[in-house]
C-alpha cells in the first residue's frame, strides 16, 4: 500500500478496528476519512462544534461546515455525528487566548486546541464509543516501533502540522492516526478531486478557527477594551500613537503607519508597564535579536523530562527551519534554550519545538526573551 | 450489524403499505389538475374531496372546516398568524407555553418582533399546563391562545378542551397543536371549544409532505401565500393529491386500529418500564404515564453524557432521539425537560423512545436492554 494508512502494529484486523475521524468539513479531514475506509477500517465521522457564530447572512458557519462533513461522510458510506465542545473550548482555549493577550503575549490558541480539544475531549469521547483509535487530518506521522509511541515530521514539509502537537503526549498518541502524514498537500486536493469528494474544491480555512475571516482587530476588541498609547523608539524618540499593545507582534512591519525616509518600521519591543511599543527601523535591528529563551508548559511526548542538557533542533515559529540549539533542562521543569545563532523576532506566547532528527521530542511556550 | 429497531416515531413513521398503495395509482395513472375542467381533473377533485370527508368524520369535523397544508408546521403557522393578525385590533397580548413545538414556538417568537406581547406559560414537574394557570394569563388585551395537545418529547396530555371552554366564554381565540395525538386520541372538533388544530401524515404512517388544520366556522385566516382559488383561496397552490390520499388512508386506518394501537403501546411502554426499574441503572421518568400519549416515553439517565448515549445506541442498531433542538446537529437540552425541572442532570440527559407500528415486544426487550447495558458503561 503505497498511499494510504499503513497498518498499525496490533494484531486487530482494519475491519475490526473502528476509527473515528474528527470532520471540520475541510478537504484533509475528508480525505483522511476516505484513506481510512480504503484501507478497510469501519470509520465515523464526527464533527466538533467548538464555537457559536453566525455569518452576515445569518447562516450559523459551523451548520455550513457540518452539512459538508454529511455531504462527505454519505459519499464514503459511513455515519457522522456532531459534538458540542463549546464550553470546553470557551473555558480551555478561548480564556487561555484572552489572557495571553491581556498578557502582552501572543498566543497559539491551535496548540491549546489541540492539547484540550482534540485530543483531549473529543478523545475521551471517542473512546466512549468504543473508538480503537482516533484520526484527524493532520500533516503529522505516529510512528509505533518497540512498544514505543513517537510523533514524527509529516512528509510534506511544507506542511508539516508537528509544531501545533508538540502539547501531545505518549498516552494521547498512542490511540491516534495521522492518514495524511505520508502524502503531500497538492496529493490530498488531487484524490479528493479524483473522488469526487463534496469538498474538493472548498478552500483552505485560514488564520485562527474562531476569528474566520474577519478582521483581527475588531474580532479581539469585542473582548479587550483596547488601551491605546505612544510608539518610541529605543532612543526616545516619539513616533505616534498605537491603537493597543495586543494588537502588534513582535518582528511585525503592517500597520505602524509611520512614513518619512530611510528603512521601514518595525516593532522592536513592548513595554506593558509604560504602554509604549518600542519600534525601530530595518528588518535587522539589533533589537530584534536574542540568543535564548526560556520556555515554560514544557511537555516532553516520551513522558521522560530529560535530565542533562543536551543539543538538538528547534522551530520557534510555524514553518521555520529547524535551528540549531542547546536546551538546559531547569529544576522547576522549565527549560533554557540557548540558540546557535542569534534569533530574529522569537516571541513570547507563541512555541518552541524540539526535534531529534524527524522525531518530534515535545516543546514548551516561550515566556522570556534572553539577550546578551 | 442487527437488525435495526426504530423507536423514534414521535420524528417519523414509515408509511404504511397499505397507504402507499392507496397513493400510488394518484402518481402515474389519475394525475390530473383537481383544478381542471377535465375529466382527469373530476377525478382527482373527487380524490381530494373524499379524503376530505374521510379526515372530517375521523376528527369530528365539517367538510368546510379543513385546509390542507404542506405539514404540520405550515399549519401551526397559518393558525397562529392568522389568529394573530386578524385581531390585532382587539389586543396584542398572546398566550402559549413554554414546551410548545417549535413550530409553534418560533412563531411566536417571531410574532414578539412584530410588537405582540407574549406570555409563555411554564407547566408544572409533570409536564402539564394547568387550565388555571392559562386562566391567570388572560388580561384584556388577549386575543390568542395556543397550548399544544400532547407534547411531542413527553407525551404529556395537555387539558386543552378545560382550556378552550374558558376562552370561548371570553371570545379569545384557541389553537391545538395536535400533531402527535393523532394516532391515539379522538377528537370531536366542531362540538368542541377549539377553534384551529393542526394535524400532520407523517407522525401516523402516512407520507410526509402534507398537513392538515382545523379552522372553525367563523374564525379567521388569512392566507400566508397568494395564488389560486384552491382551498377558498386560504391555501392556494396545487393540491398534493397523493399525498392527500395517503393522509386519508392513514387516517382511516387510525380510526379502525385506535383501541389496539393504544393499548400496544401502552404494553411496550410498561415492559420497558419494568426492565429500567428491575436494572441497576439511575433514571427518571418524565411526565406522569398516567396522562401521557401511549406512544411516548421519556427518561432521563442522570450523570451520562447523552450525545455518547444516542451515539453508542445508534451503532448497536437502536434508533431513538433526545431533546428536539439540533445546533450543527448535536443535542442542545431540551427546552421542554427545561421547563419542567431546574435539575440539570435531568433535563440535559432526557431520552424520548416513541413506539409505532412495527415495534414488537421482542424489540422492546432488546431496546431496553440495550440502553441499561449503555447506561451502566457510561453512568
Amino acid at each position: 500500500m503505497k498511499e494510504g494508512v499503513k497498518m498499525n502494529s496490533e494484531t486487530k484486523r482494519p475491519e475490526d478496528t473502528r476509527v473515528i475521524v474528527g470532520m471540520s468539513g475541510g478537504v484533509d479531514s475528508s480525505v483522511t476519512a476516505y484513506l481510512l475506509k480504503q484501507a478497510g477500517y469501519e470509520v465515523i465521522g464526527i464533527f466538533m462544534k467548538n464555537w457559536d457564530d453566525t455569518d452576515e447572512s445569518g447562516v450559523c458557519t459551523a451548520t455550513a461546515d457540518y452539512d459538508d462533513v454529511i455531504r462527505v461522510c454519505n459519499q464514503l458510506e459511513i455515519p457522522y455525528y456532531a459534538v458540542n465542545f463549546e464550553k470546553q473550548y470557551w473555558d480551555k482555549v478561548f480564556t487561555y487566548f484572552l489572557d495571553e493577550y491581556k498578557a502582552g503575549r501572543t498566543p497559539n490558541p491551535d496548540v491549546v486546541c489541540n492539547k484540550e480539544i482534540k485530543f483531549r475531549a473529543f478523545l475521551d469521547h471517542a473512546m466512549t464509543l468504543g473508538a480503537d483509535y482516533v484520526a484527524t487530518g493532520h500533516y503529522a506521522n505516529v510512528r509505533r516501533e518497540n512498544g514505543r509511541v513517537q510523533l514524527v515530521r509529516g512528509k510534506d514539509r511544507n506542511k508539516d502540522q508537528t509544531y501545533f502537537l508538540n502539547q501531545l503526549t505518549e498516552q494521547q498518541l498512542e490511540r491516534v492516526m495521522f492518514p495524511l502524514g505520508e502524502i503531500d498537500k497538492p496529493r490530498v486536493r488531487e484524490i479528493a478531486k479524483e473522488k469526487n469528494l463534496a469538498t474538493a474544491d472548498k478552500k483552505d480555512s485560514t488564520g485562527i478557527c474562531f476569528i474566520g475571516e474577519r478582521n483581527f482587530k475588531e474580532f479581539l476588541s469585542e473582548y479587550l477594551p483596547a488601551q491605546p498609547g505612544r510608539m518610541v523608539t529605543p532612543d526616545g524618540e516619539d513616533k505616534g500613537g498605537h491603537d493597543g499593545l495586543m494588537y502588534y507582534t513582535l518582528g511585525q512591519r503592517q500597520g505602524l503607519g509611520i512614513g518619512g525616509s530611510g528603512e521601514p518600521w518595525f516593532v522592536l519591543d513592548k513595554d506593558l508597564e509604560n504602554n509604549i511599543l518600542v519600534v525601530g527601523q530595518g528588518f535587522h535591528h539589533p533589537r530584534l535579536y536574542s540568543n535564548g529563551l526560556i520556555a515554560e508548559e514544557v511537555n516532553w511526548i516520551s513522558g521522560e523530562a530529560p535530565a542533562e542538557p543536551f543539543a538538538c533542533t528547534a522551530k520557534m515559529r510555524y514553518r521555520q527551519e529547524d535551528r540549531g540549539v542547546y536546551v538546559k533542562p531547569q529544576a522547576d521543569g522549565r527549560v533554557e534554550v540557548v540558540f546557535d545563532e542569534p534569533e530574529r523576532a522569537v516571541t513570547p506566547g507563541q512555541s518552541v519545538v524540539f526535534y531529534d532528527g524527524e522525531v518530534c521530542l515535545g516543546g514548551g511556550t516561550i515566556d522570556v526573551i534572553l539577550k546578551d | 450489524m442487527k437488525r435495526a429497531i426504530y423507536m423514534d416515531h414521535a420524528a417519523t413513521a414509515p408509511v404504511d403499505r397499505e397507504v402507499a398503495e392507496a397513493m400510488q395509482p394518484y402518481m402515474t395513472e389519475m394525475y390530473g389538475n383537481p383544478s381542471s375542467i377535465h375529466q382527469f381533473g373530476r377525478q382527482t377533485r373527487k380524490a381530494v374531496d373524499d379524503a376530505k370527508e374521510t379526515m372530517a368524520s375521523a376528527i369530528g369535523a365539517g367538510y368546510n372546516e379543513l385546509i390542507f397544508t404542506s405539514g404540520g408546521t405550515e399549519a401551526d403557522n397559518l393558525a397562529v398568524f392568522s389568529a394573530a393578525y386578524s385581531r390585532r385590533d382587539q389586543g396584542k397580548h398572546l398566550i402559549t407555553t413554554a414546551i410548545e413545538h417549535h413550530a409553534v414556538l418560533h412563531a411566536f417568537n417571531h410574532l414578539e418582533t412584530q410588537g405582540f406581547d407574549v406570555t409563555y406559560l411554564k407547566p408544572d414537574e409533570y409536564g402539564i399546563v394547568s387550565a388555571k394557570a392559562v386562566e391567570e394569563a388572560i388580561t384584556a388585551e388577549t386575543t390568542l391562545v395556543s397550548v399544544m395537545y400532547g407534547n411531542n418529547e413527553t407525551g404529556m396530555i395537555q387539558p386543552v378542551l378545560d382550556i378552550a371552554e374558558i376562552l370561548n366564554d371570553r371570545g379569545i381565540l384557541f389553537h391545538t397543536d395536535a400533531v402527535q395525538a393523532l394516532g391515539t386520541e379522538s377528537f370531536d372538533l366542531s362540538a368542541s371549544p377549539i377553534d384551529y388544530a393542526a394535524f400532520s401524515a407523517h407522525k401516523i404512517n402516512g407520507p410526509k409532505g402534507i398537513g392538515l388544520l382545523y379552522v372553525k366556522e367563523g374564525a379567521p385566516v388569512l392566507p400566508m401565500f397568494h395564488g389560486g382559488e384552491q382551498e377558498k383561496k386560504r391555501r392556494p397552490g396545487t393540491e398534493n393529491v397523493p399525498a392527500i390520499v395517503g393522509f386519508a388512508a392513514a387516517v382511516a386506518k387510525v380510526s379502525a386500529e385506535k383501541e389496539t394501537r393504544k393499548s400496544r403501546y401502552a404494553a411496550l411502554k410498561e415492559d420497558m418500564l419494568q426492565r429500567f426499574s428491575a436494572s441497576a441503572v439511575h433514571y427518571v421518568v418524565n411526565g406522569d404515564q398516567d396522562r401521557s400519549l401511549p406512544h411516548i416515553l421519556n427518561i432521563s439517565f442522570p450523570g451520562v453524557n447523552i450525545e455518547a448515549l444516542l451515539m453508542n445506541l445508534d451503532m448497536d442498531g437502536l434508533a431513538v432521539s433526545s431533546g428536539s433542538a439540533c445546533t450543527a446537529g448535536s443535542v442542545n437540552p431540551s427546552h421542554v425537560l427545561t421547563a419542567m425541572t431546574d435539575d440539570e442532570a435531568i433535563s440535559h440527559t432526557g431520552l424520548r423512545i416513541s413506539f409505532g407500528l412495527g415495534n414488537t415486544n421482542e424489540d422492546a426487550a432488546a431496546a431496553a436492554e440495550m440502553i441499561i447495558r449503555t447506561v451502566k458503561r457510561l453512568q
